[in-house]
């Protein structure tokens, strides 16, 4: 009985992650293309994002490289981007914290974006559900999701070598970051932090050693937080 | 780039394991132990304050013209940003940026 309701389960997690794998795999893809584009040889590629396996905070990486930052910079700026995941794995550890370990440790590996947002919403949704099945739900929504990841990259990496300079693929990654900042534009204090960052990351442009990013990232984060805290008292 | 392969995986080894240390972070290591509310209004704010930042310079200043502002780029920035306001949905902004982009290059280019 258990052993069934888990396989549905899983088959609905699988379901729900249908819509989001047409946005993953072209966005995998493009990671492939823009990391060939820079200079990064195929197993590189695949290295990003098999070991990474975190979008933004990969081509956060490759925009970094290409201006030669240095190694610290790059890490402390990419981890800076992917820092919200703290934020996921203590919104799951209520529901997952009875798990064993090594359960824990395989969640950890795919809890992207999307497998926290459907996971997060299926728990509130029956909080009430045996530990199999919540294992089983996540499960579901990562099992075509990372090996779709890993093969369009895989993908993006072989075309991209092929791709004529004509195609301006230099601004593929431009558009990928304002399609991924557009609708995170959520709240003044959203539009506030990512303002402050864009005109205090081009007046410190003259910083060395890309250190004017991550001053401006801290100054618009600041903002973000001042701003939701003023409107807070506004209401 | 100028990276020895090395050089490279270095910087790819350093950050898997610093992702994926944040995301074991409380599954894993910090367990039931609340953060100060403060960090997780930060947090919050992360993504929005990295990648404009980022992104804004190669947008003024793109590399492929010699580093000058161009008409089909920042064309397709607006549709990208705009797109993406709209349908809140990341592959539409991507593709709508792209046809602004090729359509913008064939225009003014």
């Amino acid at each position: 009985m258990a052993r069934t309701s888990a396989k549905t389960t899983f088959l609905r997690g699988l379901r729900d992650s249908l819509p989001f794998l047409l946005v993953v795999g072209p966005f995998a893809m493009l990671f492939g293309v823009v990391g060939t584009e820079a200079g990064l040889n195929i197993a590189e590629v695949m290295g990003f994002t098999v070991l990474v396996i975190a979008g933004a905070a990969q081509f956060t990486a490759v925009t970094l490289m290409q201006e030669d930052a240095p190694t610290l910079v790059i890490l402390a700026t990419a981890l800076a981007v992917n820092l919200r995941m703290a934020m996921y794995s203590a919104a799951l550890l209520p529901y997952l914290g009875p798990a064993k370990l090594w359960q824990r440790a395989l969640v950890a590996y795919v809890l992207v974006d999307q497998s926290y947002a459907m996971s997060q919403m299926e728990y509130d949704t029956r909080p009430e559900a045996p530990i199999g099945e919540k294992l089983a739900y996540f499960a579901g929504t990562m099992v075509l999701m990372a090996p779709l990841w890993y093969a369009m990259t895989y993908l993006g990496a072989v075309l991209g070598a092929a791709i004529p300079e004509a195609f301006a693929l230099d601004f593929a990654l431009p558009i990928t970051f304002l399609a991924l900042i557009a609708p995170a534009l959520k709240t003044l204090a959203h539009i506030v932090a990512a303002v402050v960052s864009v005109v205090l990351a081009l007046s410190l442009a003259w910083v060395p050693l890309s250190l004017g990013l991550l001053i401006a990232a801290g100054c618009a984060m600041a903002a973000g937080v001042a701003t939701e805290i003023a409107m807070e008292r506004r209401t | 780039m100028s990276y020895s392969h090395p050089h490279v995986w270095l910087i790819i080894l350093a950050l898997g394991v610093g992702t994926y240390l944040i995301r074991f972070s409380f599954l894993g290591i910090i367990g039931n132990r609340p953060l100060p509310p403060i960090i997780l209004r930060m947090l919050r704010y992360t993504p929005v304050a990295v990648m404009p930042g980022l992104v804004a310079p190669l947008i003024i200043f793109p590399e492929a013209t010699g580093g000058s502002p161009d008409p089909a780029r920042l064309l397709a920035t607006v549709v990208t940003l705009t797109v993406g306001v709209w349908t809140r949905n990341v592959l539409w902004a991507v593709l709508a940026g792209l046809v602004a982009l090729y359509g913008g290059l064939a225009l003014f280019g």
